[in-house]
């Protein structure tokens, strides 16, 4: 580690995470100066930072690992990867809000600024190299979402959510602070590679694990997996759709590549004593995220559980153990980001007397009165089932292999089960679009709303599949980069 | 010619209703075209794939499509069966264009399943196909097409998955998705014994569900009750036959020491599904329920066949698959012409329709005699060779399979009998009306292929030959 930390070469790398912190003060300023007038401007201007923050990341993304500012970040292959992830799902899914907001007279100044911070916390997470910049980083992440959770503030259900959210998380942040220093103790260092050397000379023993464990519980509720999910559903249903549908999309990468680093650098040599436990996160997260959703009548409670059960697979990569296992993981949430957030979306432009749809009822009949949307919805939910040809389904194709590769031979069966199961509560969406009767009329969606919608359709069949090559050797790359 | 198949699939979507009918029987009957130009092209001495094309993908899998005589012989089934659905469906009045492109992307999808020259892209073809099936079934279907469309699909999804865990094995163990390098591992003792049975079972629970064996068949019922007759006959005839396909294809080559090992297993299913679904189908109060229960049987004995493992048993299996291809499909065929003018399928509603549909009634009689396996029609080769088949293997199995053939001549004609002799009791049906020209033009081919196949199933046996004896050397040879 250098003492010194040398800034013209440190400053440069971390450009992305510059960018959003200068958006995110300019803006709070010029909000604070201009009120909610400037809601459009900001709201635009933030998903272009959101996006060039993005692509500065895959810009700069070295040849090897570089480690800035004494260690406490990383600039590698799987950080450059998820940064690029979770940059599109954020810009987009701000894009989608400020349209949404629109339309609903709630245009705040805060809500770019908030989602560039959480943004900006999520950057710092995939980035982490030491303990301190891991909670920092999820910390960040977590009070921007809790502000947006209550967006609504005259609204019962929007403040319950935000509420809800805070305490739960806050019990969590406890827990990954306990981890963190049940591992500092038993390893004598926060930063990753200190501790990976000191775990591969076998320190720590059961006091370590201890601490990993707590550690990847915390983990586990930040990226709602079951059974550290009670959250989910509630405070999907209270924030507004739009809200829901950032949360639904960019922490989950966020998380789970988060997850990966600690796995695959720190505790890379302990392999056999966390596998079991992700593993079991991954099993219970598929089957009580499908036989959840089974009963569920509202669509953003379906949507949580559906989302639990999509951690579930992706945590089922990360448990084999191989280098296939966070390539996979990351080719599984690449796939799964664009049908979610094409979903929500479609709920979204779903809308009577300026409500978004609540229900699975208030699909009926969707494929007479709107052939386009339903087709892609249905494009969408096959996609999420992960039923070929959609991209879904590379995704768990991808999982699968991984878990096989790792011998885990009972996952990738019970995977099979729970995919089974999930199908066919989202044939249920299916059923109610196509076989109902119509219910009542729709508005007329906006631009912005249908062309995300198309967009996560064009990349959940034709483009994603057609040209999976070149996602998959990518995942592939930035993994070897990172961890092996 | 899938290519053309696909663009075809997804250029369609303009016109309307009569137009789009059109349209798309047009294109179908293009396609039915393709496969004969195809078919032209393809020297059935050779007992390798052929007209070969090949675009890598990821995963080491890649898009690549050939086919040998088994699976050519299913195309042509394919092409040739689909226009004559669309015929069939021109009674459609709501959706129509949502429906004519869900019929045209089943079809390549179909198409698809048979040419698939990579595992990965074989269970995406195999999977895909249930997308536009579903819709059909539960838009277009009865009263209860929910249900039945839920169940079809998952009962399917679940037997897929289990297969998908296996092929996902296979590639990593033999590090490649090309069927014809995996065959060649697996012949090459790849697989240990107990591996083998652990794949077979795998790929057993989707091709069962698929093919449908008892005890695993009950979607089939439900879902042909409710699908419209266009998806009926397509399901009876094509989609069934993937099952087949699937234990030709994989289950014998792959895994010949396991499917040795289950013979018996697989036998003793076959003929309970044999005689069992032919009982249950003599109780039947639903034309259609009647000869969904039919099918079954049937394919018990295909899959009776297909596991002696013998030339004759393979052959016949081959030839049962795609005269009960054009049987069953003529059949559904024939319930759909009078369900169209009456709107039930209730036996109990007909009776004496030969005085007021002399025509049909002689059409109907043709495919009943199919379906009985008269010697004549292309019913009987398939299964009399099943049964030689069955007989060299054990010859208690074979005596219990005829006696299915006994029950199948016992409820095929006295459905016959309660639908179309006697007189006419129901006077609604005093003014019901012969044949129309559209539905002669469906019926005439099928008559055709019926009786071609039936006086002359040589041609069909020296096209398929060859593939059949690749599989039995396969299958006998890893087996020493």
């Amino acid at each position: 580690m250098n003492p010194v930390i040398d800034l013209s070469r440190d400053l440069p790398l971390a450009r992305p995470e510059l960018l959003l912190v200068a958006f995110a003060l300019i803006g709070a300023v010029l909000g604070a100066w201009f009120k909610d007038r400037i809601f459009a401007a900001l709201s635009t201007l933030g998903v272009i930072a959101i996006l060039a923050a993005g692509m500065l990341a895959v810009a700069l993304n070295p040849g090897a690992a570089v480690q800035i500012f004494q260690g406490a970040l990383v600039v590698d292959g799987v950080a450059a990867f998820a940064k690029a992830l979770i940059a599109i799902a954020a810009a987009t899914t701000l894009a989608l809000g400020a349209d949404y907001f629109t339309t609903t007279k709630e245009q705040r100044f805060e809500f770019p600024i908030l989602v560039a911070l959480a943004t900006l916390g999520m950057f710092v997470m995939v980035s982490a190299q030491d303990l301190i910049t891991l909670y920092v980083g999820v910390e960040l992440q977590s009070l921007a979402a809790y502000v947006l959770a209550a967006w609504r503030r005259d609204d019962a259900r929007s403040s319950e959510a935000g509420l809800k959210y805070f305490v739960l998380s806050a019990i969590s942040s406890g827990l990954l602070l306990f981890g963190s220093s049940f591992v500092y103790g038993f390893t004598g260092s926060i930063h990753f590679d200190a501790i990976a050397a000191a775990v591969g000379e076998g320190a720590g023993g059961i006091g370590l694990i201890f601490g990993l464990v707590l550690m990847l519980c915390a983990l586990g509720f930040k990226m709602s997996a079951a059974p550290f999910h009670m959250w989910t559903p509630d405070v999907y249903e209270g924030a507004p759709t739009p809200i829901t549908a950032f949360f639904a999309a960019a922490p989950k990468v966020a998380a789970v590549a988060l997850m990966a680093r600690l796995l695959y650098g720190p505790f890379a040599d302990i392999t056999a004593q966390w596998q079991q436990v992700v593993a079991a996160l991954a099993a219970i997260s598929m089957v009580w995220g499908s036989v959840a959703a089974l009963i569920q009548t509202n669509l953003k409670r379906l949507m949580a559980y559906s989302s639990i059960g999509n951690m579930g697979f992706a945590l089922m990569g990360l448990a084999a153990g191989t280098e296939q296992g966070p390539s996979s993981a990351l080719i599984y949430l690449s796939l799964y980001l664009p049908s979610t957030i094409g979903m929500f979306a479609l709920i979204l432009a779903m809308r009577r007397d300026g409500e978004s749809a609540e229900t699975v009822a208030d699909l009926a009949g969707l494929a007479r009165k709107r052939p386009w949307m339903a087709t892609i919805f249905t494009m969408l939910l096959f996609s999420v089932a992960g039923i070929p040809p959609f991209a879904g389904f590379i995704g768990k194709f991808a999982v699968f292999t991984a878990t096989i590769d790792g011998h885990l031979y009972w996952l990738a069966i019970l995977g099979g089960v729970a995919a089974v199961v999930a199908a066919a509560y989202y044939l249920r969406l299916v059923a109610s679009i196509w076989f109902a009767p119509p219910a009542a009329e729709l508005q007329s969606p906006s631009g912005a709303i249908m062309v995300t919608a198309l967009a996560s359709a064009a990349l959940s069949f034709p483009v994603l599949v057609l040209l999976l090559g070149a996602l998959q050797s990518a995942a592939e790359s930035a993994v070897r980069m990172s961890f092996f | 010619m899938i290519l053309l198949a696909r663009v075809s699939a997804r250029g369609e979507n303009v016109g309307y209703d009569n137009g789009v009918k059109l349209l798309t029987l047009l294109i179908t009957i293009g396609t039915f075209a393709a496969s004969l130009f195809a078919f032209a092209a393809f020297d059935f001495k050779n007992p390798e794939y052929q007209l070969q094309e090949s675009i890598p993908w990821a995963f080491g899998a890649s898009y690549a499509m050939g086919v040998d005589t088994l699976a050519m012989s299913l195309v042509m089934l394919t092409t040739f069966l689909t226009p004559i659905c669309i015929l069939a469906s021109w009674v459609i009045e709501k959706q129509v264009s949502s429906y004519m492109v869900l019929f045209l992307i089943l079809e390549s999808l179909m198409i698809g399943v048979f040419c698939a020259q990579d595992i990965i892209l074989f269970y995406v073809f195999f999977e895909a196909g249930l997308i536009p099936m579903f819709i059909l079934i539960g838009v277009w279907g009865g009263e209860r097409r929910v249900y039945a469309a839920f169940k079809f699909f998952l009962y399917t999804l679940l037997g897929s998955l289990l297969m998908l865990v296996a092929i996902i094995y296979m590639i990593a163990v033999a590090g490649t998705s090309n069927i014809p390098a995996l065959t060649a591992f697996a012949q090459g003792g790849g697989f240990s014994p107990d591996v083998q049975i652990w794949l077979w079972l795998a790929f057993f629970a989707s091709f069962a569900v698929k093919m449908p064996m008892w005890p695993v068949h009950t979607w089939l019922p439900d879902a042909h009750v409710e699908a419209p007759t266009a998806a009926s006959v397509v399901l009876a005839a094509i989609l069934l036959k993937m099952g087949g396909y699937g234990f030709l294809r994989f289950s014998l080559p792959m895994f010949p020491d396991a499917s040795h090992y289950f013979q018996p297993f697989v036998f003793g299913l076959s003929v309970i599904a044999i005689v069992w679904a032919s009982l249950v189908a003599f109780r039947q109060v639903d034309m259609k329920k009647l000869i969904a229960y039919s099918s079954v049987a049937h394919m018990g004995f295909v899959t009776l066949g297909i596991f002696s493992g013998n030339e004759q048993g393979i052959q016949g299996a081959i030839f049962q698959m795609l005269s009960h291809g054009i049987i069953s499909g003529a059949l559904f065929l024939c319930v759909g012409v009078v369900y169209d003018r009456m709107h039930t399928r209730e036996i109990a509603f007909y009776g004496g329709l030969v005085n007021r549909m002399p025509v049909y009634a002689a059409v109907f009689m043709l495919f009943t005699m199919g379906n009985v396996g008269l010697p004549g029609t292309s019913g009987f080769p398939g299964e009399i060779l099943t049964m030689v088949g069955a007989f060299q293997v054990n010859a208690w199995i074979a005596a219990a399979a005829a006696l299915g053939v006994i029950f199948s001549a016992a409820y095929a004609l006295t459905l016959y009998r309660k639908v179309a002799l006697g007189n006419i009791e129901n006077p609604k049906l005093d003014k019901i009306a012969d044949l129309d020209a559209r539905e002669w033009v469906q019926f005439v081919p099928l008559i055709i292929a019926t009786l071609i196949m039936g006086l002359a199933p040589t041609y069909v046996f020296d096209f398929t030959a060859n593939s059949a004896q690749t599989i039995i050397s396969q299958f006998a040879g890893a087996a020493q």
